[in-house]
């Protein structure tokens, strides 16, 4: 019934708050190097920290001021935009290639292949993600493509639990039983009967991950250990900031509120789409 | 008891092991022990007992969903084990209990009926289409009600899309497994006179497994009783209903006389000790609740008699 599934979700708030957010950041993200007034990496160091222009002492060249080294921090924080939704976007695409991969096949097949995936798991969960990120920069230098694979590679336990879990109880239900009992392979079922049966369950999974891996993204590039300067990444912008956050508070508000907001809507959505669940179940 | 039989079990038999703890040896559980019968073709087998009896294991077996320890289910003549899957799907359908969980949600109801055909992967579209057609009007659905999803339906329109996907193979055997327990009641009576108006129409052999033995006594020709895992009696319906020998039977047939709507298991009136199958009692399984044990039932096992009649296990039958 997607009609009235669709209905029921235009009357959740936050969904529409969330979806909004995060449509936004989406476009935002895509236009960038059309709405940018200024280039976000051009150096003025005749124009260090000019407040934003609402701001006393603002100009209205910069509509956010400038930065510590006369950057234009409206244009910085459009692209950061661009890479906090490519590292959330990437991040919940590997990690949920190698998560679901994981769980599906650890909580349909069970037996030796489920304890692999368990231990897996476990092992997974043992590794503290900062350290790992700390470990690669130091032996491989920062970069974009390393943030991405390292936050790819540690944030799929969540989508192999919930894989597992929510595969092992449609494996026992009656119909994946008529499938086999029809003659269904193997590929069918877990395509056919399994899989769309544990979609909405992965697409919660997917914005609490998403989320995660911004947040995760600007921690990491706070440390030093994420994306490497002059990228304008919003924990990056947070980082150079904090020198000046004392005479200059607004320096480091506006990433931290960027960073919020986004995070906020996606947890939105996630929100909405686990009340979905909620009532698909009980009907 | 006429013609060959078109569905028979040898000596079927499945254990479990069952973990008790991290350093406790795995225990020994065995569902169905040594279960044998022989359904002549366009005879309904009804199978009655407690639940726990093994009644569902033995479907379970019979479908080919669980591997029998031991034993052998032959279709016609042909052993079921190691056959190819959709060679067997053509031979043997299943009937689930609960209609709301053996209907994929995602999927329409067309695609459901279709499925069966689509797996065997050699029947074309307009084929397909025509054989699904026939399907939902043998079981009394509309096309219209084709195109929804099992959310849409009622449990008595679920079952009857359960049972077109059953029929959709034209099968020899369907085996139906408690396929009225989770209806309401004014349902159970249709989808049963449906099932009994297919097997005359089709030519279908039912196991037809129930707790019930109302329901049973209605469509069953012949009646199985599982006990702990084992036949204790097998006779046909008649005379079972008649004249019960074993003394669970009659034990079975006097709750029947109390009716207990709501309630899904009858109180056999057999005491608050419910058998479990992990400690089966030596000698006759069933004498720690029998109102009529002597002394040889607590030490040997009865041996089955087989009679005129039929088959009973007991030492005063």
């Amino acid at each position: 019934m997607p009609a009235g599934r669709g209905a029921k979700l235009l009357r959740n708030p936050g969904f529409v708050i969330g979806a909004l957010i995060v449509g936004l950041a989406t476009v935002i993200a895509v236009i960038a190097p059309w709405i940018v007034p200024y280039d976000p990496f051009a150096i003025d160091l005749q124009r260090r920290l000019v407040p934003p222009s609402f701001m006393e002492g603002g100009s209205s060249l910069n509509f956010l001021g400038t930065d510590q080294l006369g950057r234009d921090y409206f244009s910085r924080l459009i692209y950061g935009t661009r890479i906090s939704m490519v590292i959330g976007v990437l991040t919940v695409i590997t990690s949920g290639i190698i998560g679901i991969t994981m769980g599906v096949l650890g909580g349909f097949y069970g037996g030796k292949i489920d304890d692999f995936v368990v231990f897996c798991i476990t092992t997974r969960l043992s590794i503290p993600a900062v350290l790992v990120a700390l470990a690669v920069a130091a032996l491989r230098g920062s970069s974009f493509m390393l943030v991405v694979l390292v936050l790819g590679f540690l944030l799929w336990d969540r989508f192999a639990v919930v894989a597992r879990s929510t595969t092992m109880q449609i494996r026992n239900l009656d119909y994946v039983s008529a499938a086999w009992c029809a003659g269904a392979s193997q590929w069918w079922v877990l395509t056919r009967e399994v899989l769309p049966n544990i979609a909405t369950h992965l697409a919660v999974v997917a914005t609490l991950e998403m989320a995660l891996a911004i947040l995760l993204e600007a921690a990491l590039s706070f440390l030093g250990l994420g994306v490497p300067p002059p990228l304008p990444s919003w924990g990056l912008m947070i980082s150079e900031a904090k020198e000046y956050m004392f005479f200059e508070p607004w320096v480091i508000m506006i990433p931290g509120a960027a960073l919020f907001v986004l995070v906020l809507g996606v947890n939105f959505l996630g929100d909405a789409l686990r009340d979905m669940m909620g009532t698909d179940l009980s009907r | 008891m006429t013609g060959a039989p078109a569905i028979e079990v040898r000596g079927l038999r499945r254990e479990f092991r069952v973990r008790q703890g991290l350093f406790a040896p795995p225990k020994q559980v065995i569902a169905v022990d040594d279960v044998s019968f022989a359904v002549p073709a366009g005879s309904v087998l009804g199978v009655v007992g407690e639940s726990g009896c093994g009644k569902s294991t033995l479907a379970r077996l019979i479908l080919g969903l669980l591997e029998p320890t031991a034993g052998d289910v032959l279709v016609d003549g042909q052993r079921l084990s190691g056959m190819d899957r959709r060679a067997r799907a053509r031979l043997i359908q299943p009937v689930f209990q609960d209609p709301f969980a053996s209907l994929n949600p995602k999927r329409r109801v067309r695609d459901i009926v279709a499925m069966p055909l689509l797996a065997q992967g050699s029947i074309g579209r307009a084929e397909m289409d025509r054989r699904v057609d026939e399907a939902l009007d043998r079981v009394g659905l509309s096309i219209h009600q084709g195109t929804r999803v099992p959310a849409q339906l009622s449990g008595g329109q679920r079952q009857r899309v359960a049972i077109a996907r059953a029929l959709v193979l034209r099968p020899r055997i369907v085996v139906c497994d408690e396929p009225t327990s989770a209806l309401d009641v004014s349902v159970q009576a249709q989808i049963l006179n449906l099932l009994a108006e297919l097997r005359t129409d089709l030519g279908l052999t039912y196991l037809f497994i129930s707790h019930n033995l109302a329901v049973v006594e209605h469509i069953a020709s012949e009646v199985a009783v599982m006990y702990l895992g084992r036949i204790v009696e097998r006779t046909e319906s008649e005379s079972l209903f008649a004249a019960p020998r074993h003394p669970y039977t009659r034990a079975l047939l006097a709750s029947v006389l109390t009716p207990e709507p709501g309630l899904g298991v009858p109180d056999v009136g057999l005491g608050d000790i419910m058998p479990d199958p992990a400690n089966i009692p030596p000698g006759c399984r069933f004498h720690p609740r029998c109102p009529v044990a002597i002394g040889i039932c607590s030490t040997e096992a009865p041996k089955p008699a087989h009679g005129a009649a039929g088959l009973v296990e007991c030492h005063l039958a």
